[in-house]
This record gives C-alpha cells, sequence and structure tokens, in this order.
C-alpha cells in the first residue's frame, strides 16, 4: 500500500553568505527546509568548519589538544596554515593578545598579526575579538582595516558594540558575527539595528552563543530551531545563517578537561573530549548550525564523516 | 496577520475622477503609500459607476498602473468576471481574485480561473438567498467553498473564505456568528483554508469606526481570521495587528516589533 509522504511547504528561505574571495570562497545558509530533510526541500550549502588560531599561547588547553598543534602554537602564521592542512574550511584567527589581562596588545599590533595570517593563507578568514566590547571596538575597527577587501567574517557585535564593529566591517567589505545571550528576540532585535545601519541583511551570521552539550545545549538547539522555523515562514530578521562556537563550548567542560586519571570512571581522555565536542556539533547541526568554530582536528575529521552521510541526497 | 489595502477604489471621488481622466497620479500615490504603511495586497475595485463594458479595460490600467510603482500583488475586486480576468492576464506575481459566493454557477466560472492563472481566491460564505445568520450556516457554505477548491485543484491555503461581517449597529447578532464561523471553517479540511473580511463593514454607519474595526480584527484574528480587507492608513489598526500577532505567537518577538511588521 502507498503512502503519501506529507512534505511541508515553507514560503522562504535562509539567506545565503558568502565569507572570502574565490577560488576558496565559503557560503553559509541558502537553505528552504529544516536540517538535512533533503526529500522536502534545498540544502544548498554543506555546514562549514573552522579550525581555531590563537595570537598567543593559550593558557588552559587541555594536553589532549595541544597535542595536535605543539609544533607550530607560537607561530599563528604557522599555525593557521597546519589548520589549512588540516582540513579546516575556514580559520578562526582569535584575537586573545587584545585582551587586558592577557597581554593588553595594541590595535596596532593585532592589525600586523592579521595581516601576516590574511597573507598566508587563501581559505576565508573568521576574525574573533577578545571579548571585552569595547576593547573589541578598536581592535576590530583595526583588524577589518588590516584584512581590506578579503570579504572576512568578523565578530562578535553585540548590543553594546555593534555600531563600531558594523561601520568597520561596512567599509572594509566585511560581514559581521551578531552574538546575543541566548536570547532569540534581542537576535532579532540585534539583526534590526545593525540592518538599519544600511549593512546588508547577507552580510550577516548569528552567534545564539550556544552552550556546549550537557551546558545548555538543548536551549540553544531550541532557540536555533525556532530561529530557522521564523526564517523559512517568511522572518526576514531570522533568516541569517547560524555560527555555533563548538570548540570553545565544549573543551570548557570538566568532561573534556578532566584527564582519565582524575575521573577514570568517565573514560578515557582522548577520547571522551573528542566525543564532546563532536557530539555538540552534531547537534547543533541537526538545529541548523551552518557554520562550526572547533577546536580539535580528529572531532573536524568525525563531524565532516558524519556530514558525509547527513549530506546525501534522498527521496522517498 | 495579512493586510489588504482598500484604497484604490473608484467609490473614492480621486479614485473615480483618476478612472474617468485616465490620470495615474492618485492611482500611483495610493499604491506608494499602502505599501509604505504595510499592506500585503493592493485592492483594486473600478467602483459602481464604471460600465460593465468599461470594467476590464479600467481594471487592466489600474492593475498596471499600481503594479507600475508597487512590488505588492492585487487584491481584483469586482463582480465582473471579465473585469478580473483583464487584471489576472497583466497581473505581476500570485494576484488575489476577490470574490465567488457559494453559488455553483459563480464558483464554475472563477475557481477554473484561479487554478489557470495561479491565483488565490476568495469564497463568500454567501449564495444568491444572501447572507445566512448563524455560524453553522456560513460554515455549510464555506463547506460548499472548500469542495469546489478540491474538484477544482486550489490549493486550500489559496482559498480564502469571508463569513462575512455585517454592521455592528444593525446587525449586531452576527457579531458572534462570524467569530464562531471562523474556528468552525478553519476546521474543514488539513490543511485548513484561510479566511478574510472586509473589515470596514464591521462598523458601517456606526460611531467609533476605527475603534469597531480593530477590536473586531483582534477578535477574529484570535478565532483564526487571516487577513482583511482594511485601511492601511489607519495606524493603530496596523499596529493592533502587529501586536496580535505577536500574543498570538505568529511572529517571533521583538523589541521593533511594530517596524518590521511593516516592512515588506
Amino acid at each position: 500500500m502507498a503512502v503519501t509522504i506529507v512534505k511541508e511547504r515553507w514560503t522562504s528561505k535562509v539567506t545565503e553568505v558568502v565569507i572570502g574571495a574565490e577560488p576558496k570562497a565559503v557560503k553559509l545558509g541558502g537553505e528552504t527546509t529544516m536540517p538535512f530533510l533533503h526529500f522536502e526541500g534545498g540544502m544548498p550549502n554543506r555546514p562549514k568548519v573552522a579550525l581555531e588560531v590563537f595570537d598567543q599561547q593559550p593558557g588552559d588547553w587541555a594536553d589532549v589538544l595541544m597535542a595536535p598543534f605543539a609544533d607550530v602554537m607560537g607561530d599563528p602564521v604557522a599555525w593557521a596554515k597546519k589548520n589549512v592542512a588540516l582540513g579546516a574550511d575556514l580559520v578562526a584567527l582569535r584575537l586573545v593578545s587584545a585582551h587586558p589581562d592577557t597581554g593588553n596588545a595594541s590595535p596596532a599590533d593585532v592589525a600586523e598579526t592579521c595581516r601576516k595570517v590574511g597573507a598566508a593563507v587563501d581559505v576565508p578568514l573568521v576574525v574573533i575579538g577578545c571579548g571585552v566590547e569595547e576593547k573589541d571596538a578598536e581592535v576590530l575597527q583595526a583588524a577589518a582595516e588590516a584584512l581590506a577587501g578579503k570579504n572576512c567574517l568578523i565578530g562578535s557585535a553585540s548590543t553594546n558594540n555593534y555600531k563600531t564593529i558594523t561601520a568597520a566591517a561596512m567599509v572594509h567589505g566585511h560581514n559581521v558575527i551578531a552574538s546575543s545571550p541566548l536570547d532569540i528576540n534581542l537576535a532579532k532585535q540585534l539583526n534590526i539595528l545593525i540592518t538599519e545601519m544600511n549593512m546588508a541583511a547577507n552580510r550577516i551570521v548569528i552567534d545564539p552563543l550556544i552552550g556546549a552539550l550537557g551546558y545548555g545545549i538543548e536551549y540553544a538547539y531550541s532557540i536555533m530551531e525556532r530561529a530557522r522555523m521564523g526564517a523559512l515562514m517568511g522572518d526576514k530578521m531570522l533568516a541569517m545563517p547560524v555560527v555555533c562556537f563548538v570548540g570553545q563550548e565544549a573543551w570548557k567542560t570538566k568532561e573534556a578537561k578532566s584527564p582519565t586519571a582524575e575521573s577514570p570512571q568517565w573514560g578515557d581522555q582522548a577520547k571522551r573530549s573528542i566525543l564532546w565536542e563532536v557530539i555538540t556539533a552534531v547537534a547543533l547541526a541537526q538545529a541548523g548550525g551552518d557554520l562550526f568554530i572547533m577546536r580539535h582536528p580528529e572531532s573536524v575529521k568525525q563531524f565532516n564523516a558524519h556530514l558525509d552521510v547527513m549530506m546525501k541526497a534522498f527521496t522517498y | 496577520m495579512i493586510l489588504i489595502g482598500e484604497r484604490i477604489n473608484g467609490m473614492f471621488k480621486d479614485i473615480k475622477e483618476a478612472i474617468l481622466n485616465h490620470d495615474p497620479v492618485r492611482v500611483e500615490y495610493w499604491a506608494k503609500r499602502q505599501t509604505e504603511q504595510g499592506a500585503h495586497y493592493l485592492d483594486i475595485n473600478t467602483g459602481p459607476t464604471v460600465s460593465p463594458e468599461d470594467a476590464p479595460a479600467v481594471m487592466e490600467w489600474l492593475t498596471k498602473t499600481a503594479q507600475g510603482v508597487s512590488i505588492l500583488p492585487c487584491c481584483l475586486d469586482s463582480t465582473n468576471p471579465a473585469a478580473i480576468e483583464a487584471g489576472l492576464k497583466v497581473h505581476k506575481g500570485k494576484a488575489l481574485i476577490n470574490s465567488t459566493s457559494a453559488d455553483q454557477a459563480k464558483m464554475d466560472i472563477y475557481f477554473p480561473m484561479a487554478v489557470k492563472y495561479g491565483a488565490a481566491l476568495i469564497g463568500l460564505a454567501m449564495n444568491e438567498k444572501g447572507v445566512p445568520k448563524g455560524a453553522a450556516d456560513r460554515t455549510a457554505l464555506a463547506m460548499e467553498l472548500v469542495v469546489n477548491a478540491d474538484a477544482y485543484g486550489l490549493p486550500m491555503e489559496d482559498l480564502f473564505i469571508d463569513p462575512l461581517a455585517l454592521p455592528a449597529n444593525v446587525a449586531q447578532d452576527h457579531g458572534p456568528e462570524v467569530i464562531e464561523a471562523l474556528r468552525q471553517i478553519k476546521m474543514l479540511a488539513d490543511p485548513a483554508p484561510r479566511t478574510t473580511l472586509g473589515l470596514s463593514n464591521v462598523s458601517q454607519r456606526c460611531a467609533e469606526r476605527p475603534l469597531l474595526n480593530r477590536t473586531y480584527m483582534v477578535m477574529c484574528m484570535t478565532a483564526g481570521l487571516d487577513s482583511a480587507i482594511v485601511d492601511v492608513d489607519d495606524d493603530l489598526l496596523v499596529n493592533a495587528a502587529a501586536a496580535a500577532d505577536i500574543l498570538l505567537n505568529r511572529n517571533i518577538y521583538c523589541d521593533a516589533f511594530l517596524k518590521t511588521f511593516r516592512q515588506r
């Protein structure tokens, strides 16, 4: 007996955002249905993965995480090149040295690092500030200028500092990450504020500030899902692709950081920590994540293996 | 909530003269203004003074003039099938035909026309006997429209059923019946047909027209009203529609919700 497959008919789609320049430009978004439902609509762009580069040796990374990068950690250029060799679609450069507590590097210093890394790799760049809003306003302005014309993704703009960052992105031809603390209403409002400055809606990527598995992932999942449905139903101010900072969140957790000896009941740390990062990414891909900023190359490999299967087109 | 702007109607003096003199200025003015005010469709009505022979040409001219300055689709408002078809022929995008009744002879004209031109269709829950009183009787006529949509192959979301609002002063007992009819109409099929109302009818010749209009609109939205033909210049009305969409969880909240509701 034949069964009629019920298909949802969405009236709108997720905006497509292009990061970087040809030939290695990366496209995010463009979906016309909920994640991976290829029988029902289009998913023209596979979720993309970025690996992180810190512009200064990270102080608190687990040994398991430092191991793959031991030979490049002091050198952002070498590190960025290694990330490309490890299969990253983009490189996410973190300007941690600008943080007042860990070096307080000047915008000029930071700009120099950006220039060097930008010249060293041909994949698109995501550039993240130090996380202190007022410092980031200056630092990201300098970074945007140093990378003018490379169509990077600059982050993050929040309700308190979006004006300077958006202006810098507009002037120097970049895209902007709009960040809101797990609040769909704030996310929508921030996109409105940014587009009111005449920033094109297809140059914005939403960062909902996801939590890792066990640390708020379901809240992030429900917000991402609701925003995605809004987008498919015509809400232009929630139709932007979504970025998930999976590496940062997963590697913060006790489950990732605790050595095997300390928590033997949790099993081998190497396996466990990577699993934590992969499962966080996989779950959020199901919620509509388009860009994943990750840390361990093995996690990237496993996540991509998952995406290889999930992206196979199918019909009924 | 979908708003159909009612202003381009030959019953208004400036539009009547524009039609008489073949002068596009006022038509373009109201097309642009209603678009800025947040309309989703522009109702296009030749008005009562245009003869049946002239109606098709006038409808064609009004549609082309309005769409020359606005990206909005039109709601082609006429009792004359030739005029409706003339508008459909030049219409850019998906039009809304206003309207058919539940008389089989009319349905046999308008449903195939809607399917042929890929248009949506407003169906009035009335026939040659008039507007029924009770909700159940309105729903019974709505069912005729649903059955014809199914038979002719018009997608159910493209059928907008109008349970017919009547003036609150002389037909006060119809008010709650329309609301109940909206609820019942939404249960007639899955996916459900959509619904509409000529909202200004509820306050015809009453005092406090804007207040009656926007209050009734919100009451009906809760019962399943998807769209209405309204005066989009009435900011309080448009704001009430925006607020009701938020309160009914049909649109994701943001502080600038009044602004985003009006963006096209």
